[in-house]
């Protein structure tokens, strides 16, 4: 899973819960992958992108260095761009946990892909 | 599989008990079901009207192996998969996919924050969401499948809420999108089992409130007809028109009536005079000499 993935993600499809966001990282092993560098991209996705959510998830995974604290003002600055992607689309979460911030539920995490299944009756 | 081939998947068993790694490695390996799933997944892509040029992020609803997402890289967008088979994702990871992928149950919503996706797109998976409630029913009483058809329709209605929220745009971007006349869009590709499912898939949508409706390619063909669900939501545009048939073209046509009557042309009955006379000749006995009129047919007066 990607940090672009858990800016997105909440547990708001579990029954009783307000808002769900951002989930808890509890990660066992963190991969970075190369991603081609799309600036573009980046530039697109940096007003979407919930940047304190992505500071914490960031500090989840111990890459919070990485990051500036506030999105950046100048988008043309590639250097700041590259670093975001970095952050963004290529450390991968591959083994560990979610947990809902208000439920405490766990969705495992196994190869990269989250499960996110609920039972009939959390729904 | 024999008799089964007939039968639709979502008529055996719920989606996430029935991509079991057998069929997982199955759907990836069948030639025929890749073809048709990248050219769905093109299709798809169209529809969504994308602005061209700009790097988008998409939702693959019922990504499975990931065969749509393929499409989707090469026109150098981003995605996030969702699906409920765990064997049909081994298979997106084995093919290293480049979208991100998660194991969901799309029936019980999508578990995304609003406004974050360019657009959403869905082949074939409808049909599971919609139909796995009323597999179990077939078995039981009518009540139990009025219950069941009513645990479909809110599962639809899940499906739709959530899509909403999702593609929909926030409020600069919808000014913006207002200006281009055009919104997010969610397209779904889905083979209805009747025009009941069709209605019932249209009410449950338009409930939500979505614009749009089905975009039906190829409708006089039986093979390669595909109905296209087209949500849009933030501005409405008109619906896009439907692929119709080609046709054979009728050059091609005619040569093919050509050989299957066994017409030949001039040219080749008088190759085959010629070999028919050397070969005479090699055995010793008379032959006509070739002339202008060789081969040629006789005219109607005879």
């Amino acid at each position: 899973m990607k940090l672009i993935t858990h800016n997105m993600l909440s547990s708001k499809t579990i029954k009783g819960v307000v808002y769900g966001y951002p989930l808890i990282i509890r990660a066992s092993q963190v991969l970075t992958k190369d991603v081609d560098f799309n600036p573009e991209f980046i530039q697109r996705m940096i007003p979407k992108l919930d940047w304190s959510a992505l500071k914490f998830a960031a500090k989840c995974v111990g890459h919070e260095e990485d990051l500036p604290d506030e999105p950046p003002a100048n988008m043309a600055d590639e250097d700041v761009l590259k670093r975001i992607h970095h952050v963004v689309m290529e450390v991968d979460v591959v083994d560990g946990f979610l947990e809902c911030p208000e439920t405490k539920r766990q969705f495992p995490i196994t190869n990269g892909i989250p499960n996110m299944l609920l039972n009939e009756n959390d729904v | 599989m024999g008799k089964m081939t007939a039968r639709r998947p979502e008529h055996q068993s719920p989606p996430d008990i029935f991509y079991n790694e057998e069929e997982a490695q199955k759907y990836t390996r069948n030639t025929r079901i890749m073809d048709v799933q990248s050219q769905c997944s093109v299709r798809a892509l169209e529809l969504l009207a994308l602005p061209p040029d700009q790097p988008s992020i998409l939702l693959d609803l019922g990504c499975g192996s990931g065969l749509s997402g393929e499409a989707i890289t090469e026109q150098g967008h981003f995605w996030v998969g969702l699906d409920i088979s765990q064997a049909m994702l081994d298979v997106a990871l084995e093919r290293s996919a480049e979208g991100d992928m998660l194991l969901s149950d799309l029936g019980h919503g999508v578990p995304f924050r609003p406004a974050m996706f360019d657009g959403a797109a869905q082949n074939s998976a409808c049909r599971a969401s919609a139909e796995e409630a009323r597999t179990a029913a077939v078995r039981q009483h009518r009540e139990q499948q009025r219950q069941a058809d009513e645990q479909q329709r809110r599962r639809l209605l899940a499906l739709w809420e959530r899509q909403q929220t999702l593609v929909e745009n926030r409020k600069r971007e919808r000014e913006q999108a207002a200006r281009k006349s055009r919104g997010s869009r969610a397209v779904f590709q889905f083979y209805p089992e009747s025009d009941q499912q069709v209605s019932l898939i249209v009410k449950q949508a338009t409930k939500a409130g979505f614009t749009g409706g089905v975009v039906v390619d190829y409708p006089n063909s039986t093979k390669a007809k595909k109905l296209y669900l087209v949500l849009m939501c933030g501005g409405s545009a008109p619906l896009p028109q439907g692929l119709q048939d080609e046709g054979v073209p009728e050059a091609a046509y005619n040569r093919r009536l050509q050989l299957k009557k066994g017409v030949r042309t001039t040219a080749a009955i008088r190759e085959k005079i010629r070999q028919k006379k050397e070969r005479r000749m090699k055995q010793g006995k008379q032959v006509h000499r070739d002339s202008k009129y060789t081969g040629r047919p006789r005219s109607s007066r005879f």
